[in-house]
């Protein structure tokens, strides 16, 4: 449970300073807020579009999922009946595709900024071709080790490995879900200003499942 | 202290606030069954919370009959007894009381009382609540499965969950596996609503240290239910798959009524870290907003301001960071190196401090107060009653020494009914007994509060004290039955028959709270916009039950705290957040 302590000191330490710096010099008990007082009107919500930062909390609670899976992982691994499996050769092929994927959507994400609205659908397409090919080369990798008989219940290396990239490929899923939603609407003739922030959420969700995964695989690598 | 000016002509600073697209619903069914409305949706939680809860009510009752009176209930099996124990357990932390404090009051009062006109997701948030309720029906499912409901303790330990012998391990553990993982996926929906508006959405002036108590104690709630939650969510889709397709996450080698199993090398005690690291900031995702409503309720009935408002911030800060690193105070039993035991009973003690602070705080508050002794305050007084003895028993348990030959029996029974039933259903009513005029325009009926208040303060005390002194005298909990032993004396026996008529009287007294609901609705006393005279922005609304879109055409600007009580100088003993400060006001 030590990384996912780790997590939670860490996360908690940033809300406990960002409400430090928001609360220690405030004095809640005076009411102002009209002449020589506006600074009680310059709100300090955060100043980010909500579904950014709706997206940022959602991110936090993936993160604890997968925090939580690597600290059950390694917990798992030390007791004796763990036998590492051979990662396919394939994985280093879908890791590729996926910075592929994600470069792409960055390249989308500037694009956008820049209005360059015809490369931004190219970016947008090929992020989403790059990821579907991730998805399948996913696939075939589980197919390859059930080929050699490495099957999910002959040994917990084996169950970890096809939960953990089970579940990373399903969060990616539910990404495609919203691309999808956000390729309908660019080629659907929406203007760029319109559809900016859903490729931008895009973009953060592809580098962050990008991380997530260069973690994952690291791990499996390493053990 | 400073003084501010009113100038009647003070430029006014227009709303600059993103408005919210309201989705204005023409239909029957949009605007009361798929409704995007928060308030409606808290009203659909509320609802559906209270009814599950009733189920979880009279399954207690089930367990009561037949410890008070062993022997005399044909229809309490074994097995039945134990699925009681179960479901009576996950229904009440989970279904009802997380789901009620959250879904429900969070859903109402945190767009009304930070003045926003509805979540910053309505769809998201309709969403929520239709995966809540699939959740919920999944589990009243499993009662009829073949098997019936697990009957694995609400802890749902491996190996014994999924292995044959225990009440529903053939479907009824999936069942409420699957009802758990969705209620967390619809869970996740609401609270990224929750965090978000709090965070985005608040109305001009209302700064963080402006919010009332009971919205950070919600804020609070909702962040540690969303770092948590995925504990569980890991821990049942691993013992699915243990389940279904063999891995051996959690199940060790093991013979099973004869037969060796083809599990090997899984870990039980893997599952109990994940549990608890879920469980313990559990208790307190019940326990902050409880924290919050009550030191509102206080404050406005007692007219005074909260005593110490930014250590209770902070204080509600400081709990729910801590509450991450305590969970191991739930498996002293288990065998664990003597250096963790001690590692976690140091964290444990230390929470206490915090907490020991809110209550100094609320007793402060009182004091010298113009406590004024209506429904509400009763219960937010109960609570804090309720609140110490279940927390001082808790420095018991928090000690590895004393928890070990305490674990099992009904001492620790006691302490969490005391510590995380009694106490938070105490602030769920005084809450609803608060905010029902706002919901529904009318009074609830105050001589049926009384009574209730006073039949379910005193019943909870007879059932719950007398559970201590078992525990003293060794009875174990979880058992269907005591049978003959040399150290239980006969009037232990007795003494759970007592406790049984107790606890029955108090459930039928339920009753009368659930028909004060209904009778008041339509024959109670027509309720004022702001019958309580309270100070936050929800009493302020132009149309009570307020109307979607909350506030009329005009967001409400915020001058001040939710706690300018009694303020001297002031015309009348309160002085909403929405008014500007004048020049007699000494602040």
């Amino acid at each position: 449970m030590t990384i996912t302590l780790l997590f939670m000191a860490g996360l908690m330490a940033v809300v406990v300073w960002w409400l430090v710096r928001q609360t220690i010099a405030a004095r809640p008990w005076v009411a102002q807020g009209q002449q020589g007082a506006t600074e009680d009107f310059s709100d300090s919500t955060l100043h980010q579009p909500v579904a950014k930062l709706g997206l940022y909390v959602f991110l936090a609670v993936v993160t604890s999922l997968f925090a939580l899976f690597i600290s059950a992982y390694v917990m798992r691994m030390k007791l004796g009946d763990w036998r590492p499996l051979p990662e396919p050769d394939l994985l280093w092929i879908n890791t590729g595709a996926l910075i592929l994927s994600s470069i792409a959507l960055q390249w989308a994400r500037v694009s956008a900024h820049q209005e360059q609205a015809d490369r931004m659908r190219v970016g947008l397409l090929a992020g989403g071709v790059f990821a579907l090919a991730f998805m399948v080369g996913q696939l075939l990798a589980w197919q390859q080790l059930v080929d050699l008989g490495y099957f999910v219940n002959t040994n917990p290396a084996n169950a970890f490995f096809y939960l953990i990239t089970g579940l990373h490929g399903l969060h990616l899923l539910g990404g495609l879900v919203a691309w999808s939603r956000t390729t309908i609407k660019v080629f659907g003739g929406m203007e760029v200003a319109d559809v900016r922030l859903s490729v931008e959420l895009c973009a953060i969700y592809w580098h962050f499942l990008l991380l997530v995964w260069m973690i994952l695989f690291g791990l499996m690598l390493s053990t | 202290m400073s003084t501010v000016a009113h100038d009647e002509t003070a430029f006014v600073p227009p709303v600059e606030i993103e408005e919210v697209e309201l989705y204005h619903p023409k239909t029957w069914l949009g605007k009361y069954v798929f409704s995007q409305d928060a308030k409606v949706i808290a009203i659909q939680y509320s609802v559906t919370a209270i009814g599950i809860g009733m189920v979880a009510l009279v399954l207690s009752l089930v367990m009561r009959l037949q410890l008070g009176f062993p022997d005399t209930f044909s229809f309490i099996a074994p097995g039945a007894y134990l699925q009681a124990v179960t479901m009576h357990g996950m229904i009440m932390v989970i279904y009802l009381l997380t789901a009620l404090f959250l879904g429900g009051f969070g859903n109402y009062l945190i767009p009304l009382m930070v003045g926003a006109r509805d979540m910053v997701f309505p769809y998201v948030n309709m969403v929520s609540y239709w995966v809540y309720l699939l959740a919920v029906l999944i589990l009243v499912a499993s009662f009829f499965v073949p098997g019936g409901a697990s009957g694995a303790g609400w802890t749902l330990y491996p190996p014994q969950a999924i292995l044959a012998g225990t009440p529903g391990s053939d479907w009824g553990i999936i069942f409420m596996l699957v009802s758990l993982a969705l209620f967390i996926v619809g869970f996740t929906m609401g609270g990224l609503n929750y965090v978000v508006t709090v965070l985005q959405a608040r109305t001009r002036g209302m700064t963080l240290m402006r919010m009332p108590l009971t919205i950070w104690g919600i804020f609070m709630a909702t962040v540690l239910a969303l770092l948590a939650f995925p504990a569980l969510l890991v821990s049942a889709i691993m013992m699915i798959l243990d389940w279904s397709l063999g891995t051996s996450f959690f199940m060790p080698a093991i013979v099973s009524l004869g037969q060796q199993l083809e599990y090997e090398g899984g870990s039980p005690i893997l599952f109990q870290h994940l549990f608890w690291f879920f469980g313990h900031p559990e208790v307190y995702i019940v326990a902050l907003p409880a924290f919050g409503i009550v030191s509102d309720l206080i404050s406005v009935h007692a007219r005074k301001n909260i005593f110490g408002y930014r250590m209770m911030v902070w204080a509600i800060v400081a709990i729910a960071a801590l509450s991450f690193v305590v969970w191991a105070h739930h498996m002293y039993v288990s065998g664990m190196n003597p250096y963790f035991g001690f590692f976690f009973a140091t964290t444990t003690l230390i929470i206490a401090i915090p907490t020991a602070l809110k209550v100094y705080n609320w007793v402060l508050t009182l004091w010298q107060g113009d406590i004024h002794l209506n429904v509400p305050m009763l219960f937010a007084i109960g609570f804090v009653f309720t609140f110490i003895n279940g927390g001082l028993t808790g420095l018991f348990l928090g000690n590895v020494t004393v928890d070990l030959p305490l674990s099992d029996t009904y001492f620790v029974v006691a302490h969490f009914h005391m510590v995380m039933a009694v106490s938070p259903i105490l602030v769920v009513f005084g809450a609803i007994y608060h905010w029902y005029p706002k919901i529904t325009g009318r009074m609830l009926n105050d001589t049926i509060g009384k009574i209730h208040f006073w039949c379910t303060f005193v019943g909870t005390y007879a059932i719950y004290y007398p559970m201590h002194y078992l525990g003293f005298l060794g009875v174990p909990r979880r058992y269907f039955a005591m049978g003959a032993t040399d150290f239980m004396p006969d009037s232990a026996q007795s003494l759970n028959a007592s406790i049984t008529v107790a606890a029955l009287f108090v459930g039928v007294v339920q009753l009368l709270f659930i028909y004060n609901l209904f009778w008041s609705y339509f024959k109670g006393k027509k309720a004022s916009g702001n019958p309580w005279n309270a100070t936050t922005l929800e009493w302020q609304t132009p149309d009570t039950p307020p109307k979607h879109g909350n506030f009329g055409k005009e967001l409400p600007l915020v001058y001040r705290w939710a706690y300018d009580y009694s303020v001297p100088g002031a015309k009348q003993d309160f002085i909403p957040q929405n008014v500007p400060p004048t020049s007699n006001e000494r602040s």
